[in-house]
């Protein structure tokens, strides 16, 4: 493999220096193999979190719905995915559960698991934001002639909200670290693809290092633009 | 309620520090009347114990078995070591020889130029070779180069992972799913989600005949028949690779060697 030359970044001496060393060329030559193993988490972490949104907002109404099979259901749904590992989760339904299922691809299987998995906590991150808001609000909204799921759409949830946006972010952020869990059903994320290099090089140092500065960059981002959400909502 | 909490945080306490306790005692008890002075020297051993017939985990008992695993306890028997056996990834095997968390290993790893360049091997202890393994009642895939375009499913490291790689330059459209044992390949070959494993034929043949019966077959003849196992240490170090490869001749010519042999490869 040819290695793209940066000479200029660092000084011809300095250059030499570096690619002398076979770790640094092992990194070197296969940046864009990191970049997209990069994409692919995070792909992997955007579908997982936006659908587990939509399933832990479901999942935490139910929990807090005065039918008792609903919230039993729920109550059994956020025990069981908080309670046992993502990783063997993921082992579970990609080999055990979806195959009766469907032919799933292990890109699939890895977001219905992460998915899953995901929707037990923001479940439990939307269940106490919406306890946070005020019992007064929802009085008063009834008082207002509001039924029970008017109020909650138009006066407890768009409050709730604010308080769950920062630890939604914190969950988004746990997600793409907890997504390298899906390595172990071959899915070509940012871990997979270290590993396969690091198989075949055995450059530890250099090859874990590369992954961790690419998985950095991304969380490190994502904490950025959060801290940008939770100014612009403390200001409106 | 906080009464309970107390008691429940005794009573975790007491039975970790017995698990602990329970441990510690197993370790330094000697054993009665060994004739042989016990031995001071330990020998750190790496292993994948997933991989049948060659290193894998007792069922029964928890220990570590198969032809490896028998291979080097005796190796440390006659060369008067202590053989403490620890199973990690395959990928991890050759870094941990690399940073001396183990002085060798032996993990059905064959002889490769890449490896070399790594690290050092012992005389060959094994012959090796691939084949191609197919659900049972698959008829199209008949030898390796049918593979071309298919879904494959590999453990990392492994050379059966890299033949699988290597039929992207025929087919561009292959695709290689990489696991980090070869249960896990195998079974994603079961379910469906790959058409052929390549692999070690002595661990695939011992799938098929066990877990795998009915389920899979294998195809075609054994290639990269040139193939030889043996036993990993670090680069350099010669007293260790001279230690190995005086044990292992001692066995063979002791007859050892080709006891243990049978005992797990009948033909």
């Amino acid at each position: 493999m040819a290695i793209t030359p940066y000479p200029m970044l660092f000084g011809a001496t300095l250059w030499e220096k570096l690619t002398a060393i076979n770790g640094f060329n092992v990194v070197a030559s296969n940046w864009a193999y990191f970049i997209e193993g990069g994409l692919v988490t995070l792909q992997l972490t955007v579908l997982s979190v936006s659908a587990g949104m939509v399933l832990g907002l479901i999942i935490a109404l139910m929990k807090m719905s005065r039918w008792r099979l609903l919230s039993s259901v729920a109550v059994i749904y956020i025990d069981f995915f908080r309670g046992t590992p993502l990783l063997v989760q993921v082992m579970l339904f990609h080999f055990g559960i979806l195959p009766i299922f469907i032919d799933s691809g292990p890109f699939l299987s890895g977001v219905i698991a992460c998915s899953l998995n995901s929707a037990a906590y923001v479940a439990e991150i939307v269940r106490a934001g919406i306890q946070a808001v005020d019992r007064g609000q929802m009085e008063a909204a009834r008082s207002l002639g509001m039924n029970g799921s008017q109020a909650m759409r138009y006066v407890i949830l768009p409050q709730a909200y604010k308080i769950v946006v920062p630890p939604m972010i914190n969950e988004f952020v746990m997600l793409l670290k907890d997504t390298s869990l899906v390595s172990v059903i071959a899915v070509m994320e940012l871990t997979h693809r270290g590993k396969l290099l690091y198989s075949t090089t055995y450059e530890a140092a250099w090859v874990w290092g590369a992954v961790c500065v690419v998985y950095y960059i991304m969380t490190k981002t994502i904490a950025m633009m959060g801290d940008w959400i939770e100014r612009r909502l403390a200001t409106e | 309620m906080k009464k309970h909490l107390k008691l429940l945080l005794v009573a975790m306490l007491v039975f970790s520090l017995a698990a602990v306790g329970g441990c510690a005692q197993k370790e330094p008890a000697p054993q009665p009347g060994a004739q042989t002075p016990a031995p001071a020297k330990v020998l750190n051993v790496g292993t994948q114990a997933t991989y049948p017939p060659f290193e894998f985990v007792d069922k029964a008992s928890g220990d570590f078995i198969g032809f490896d695993m028998d291979l080097i306890r005796a190796i440390g028997k006659v060369q008067g070591y202590e053989v403490k056996i620890q199973s990690m990834g395959f990928d991890a095997l050759i870094p941990s020889l690399q940073a001396d968390k183990v002085d060798v290993t032996i993990s059905a790893q064959s002889i490769t130029e890449d490896r070399l360049k790594a690290i050092d091997f012992s005389d060959p202890y094994f012959k090796g070779g691939l084949i191609v393994a197919v659900r049972a009642d698959n008829t199209t895939i008949n030898k390796y180069d049918d593979l071309a375009g298919k879904k494959l499913a590999a453990e990392v490291g492994t050379i059966g992972a890299a033949a699988s790689e290597k039929l992207k330059e025929k087919d561009p459209k292959t695709q290689v799913r990489i696991f980090d044992g070869i249960g896990e390949a195998f079974m994603e070959l079961e379910k469906g989600g790959a058409e052929g494993v390549i692999n070690d034929w002595a661990v695939t043949d011992y799938y098929m005949q066990t877990d795998g019966k009915d389920k899979i077959k294998v195809v075609g003849e054994i290639f990269q028949a040139d193939d030889q196992y043996g036993i990993g240490i670090k680069k350099g170090d010669a007293e260790t690779l001279q230690m190995i490869n005086e044990g292992l001749a001692k066995l063979k010519t002791s007859g050892e060697f080709d006891q243990i042999y049978k005992k797990w490869f009948s033909e």
